[in-house]
């Protein structure tokens, strides 16, 4: 693939859906993790694609995009810091991290 | 020449997510997702984002992916488990991500983006996003800060009260 703005789209669109795909199949809470890592990497190759790319304009600052992206990476790291201590909470509790196994909550 | 290096990072990036998805061994599945994090940090840097690329080398590398690692290790004891589901919901699974892969890879490439024309050198990005940190988007920095801080209490509380056995 060439060097250009639909190319950036569509490693992000595989990284999207493979993502997505592992979030729908896995067992294992920690493999649903690895799958929003993806999804969310996907999202932030495409902010940084656009802020490379797009033509200038006097009002928006293309730089805007990479800062995005950095929010991303922060709201990622917390998100996984709280998720892995569900995890082990859980893990503790019912002694596995099978998500078909945790019902309680099923009317 | 820099196609040939774009190319070979999609590739780092692409093929260690096939396993990501697909691996029935937990850890094959973590060392796949460090293999392609590494690959989105040279995607990054190849975009002109140097500042980016460090910091998904830190943050996700070394942070989330260690934390990951961590997690399973931890929670790997007893009988191993199937990792997947079976295989009719399988099939709805890659049924319903095809679909949304080939919209989004037609929106990708059939729409007119607003390109720019020339292309400029990438300049250091460094100085220019901690203007913008700390100057148009100060507010979603603090509240950032906070998220963070909010995490790190709450992931502690977490593991604490089930380690006490409430």
């Amino acid at each position: 693939m060439s060097y250009s703005l639909p190319s950036f789209l569509v490693v992000s669109s595989l990284l999207f859906c493979l993502g997505m795909y592992t979030v729908l199949t896995r067992r294992n809470a920690i493999g649903i993790l690895m799958g929003i890592e993806l999804v969310l990497n996907g999202a932030g190759l495409n902010f940084v694609a656009f802020s490379r790319f797009l033509e200038p304009s006097q009002t928006t600052n293309l730089l805007s995009g990479q800062v995005f992206t950095l929010f991303i990476i922060a709201v990622a790291a917390a998100e996984v810091a709280v998720a892995l201590a569900i995890v082990l909470s859980l893990y503790s509790r019912m002694k596995t991290i099978d998500v078909e196994e945790f019902k309680q909550l099923q009317g | 020449m820099k196609d040939i290096i774009f190319n070979v990072f999609i590739l780092v990036t692409i093929i260690p997510c096939f396993w990501v998805a697909l691996s029935s061994n937990i850890v094959h599945a973590a060392f796949s997702l460090l293999i392609t994090l590494f690959g989105i940090a040279g995607l990054y840097v190849l975009l002109g984002a140097d500042f980016i690329g460090v910091v998904q080398v830190i943050v996700y590398i070394g942070g989330i992916l260690v934390l990951i690692i961590f997690g399973v290790m931890m929670t790997q004891r007893g009988k191993l488990l199937p990792l997947s589901i079976q295989l009719p919901g399988k099939v709805f699974a890659a049924v319903l991500t095809g679909v949304i892969l080939v919209a989004l890879l037609l929106v990708a490439t059939r729409s007119l983006w607003p390109v720019a024309s020339v292309l400029g050198e990438p300049q250091p990005t460094s100085a220019a996003i901690g203007d913008l940190l700390l100057g148009k988007y100060l507010i979603p920095f603090e509240v950032a800060s906070v998220l963070l801080l909010a995490a790190l209490v709450g992931a502690v509380l977490i593991v604490r009260r089930s380690v006490r056995g409430e």
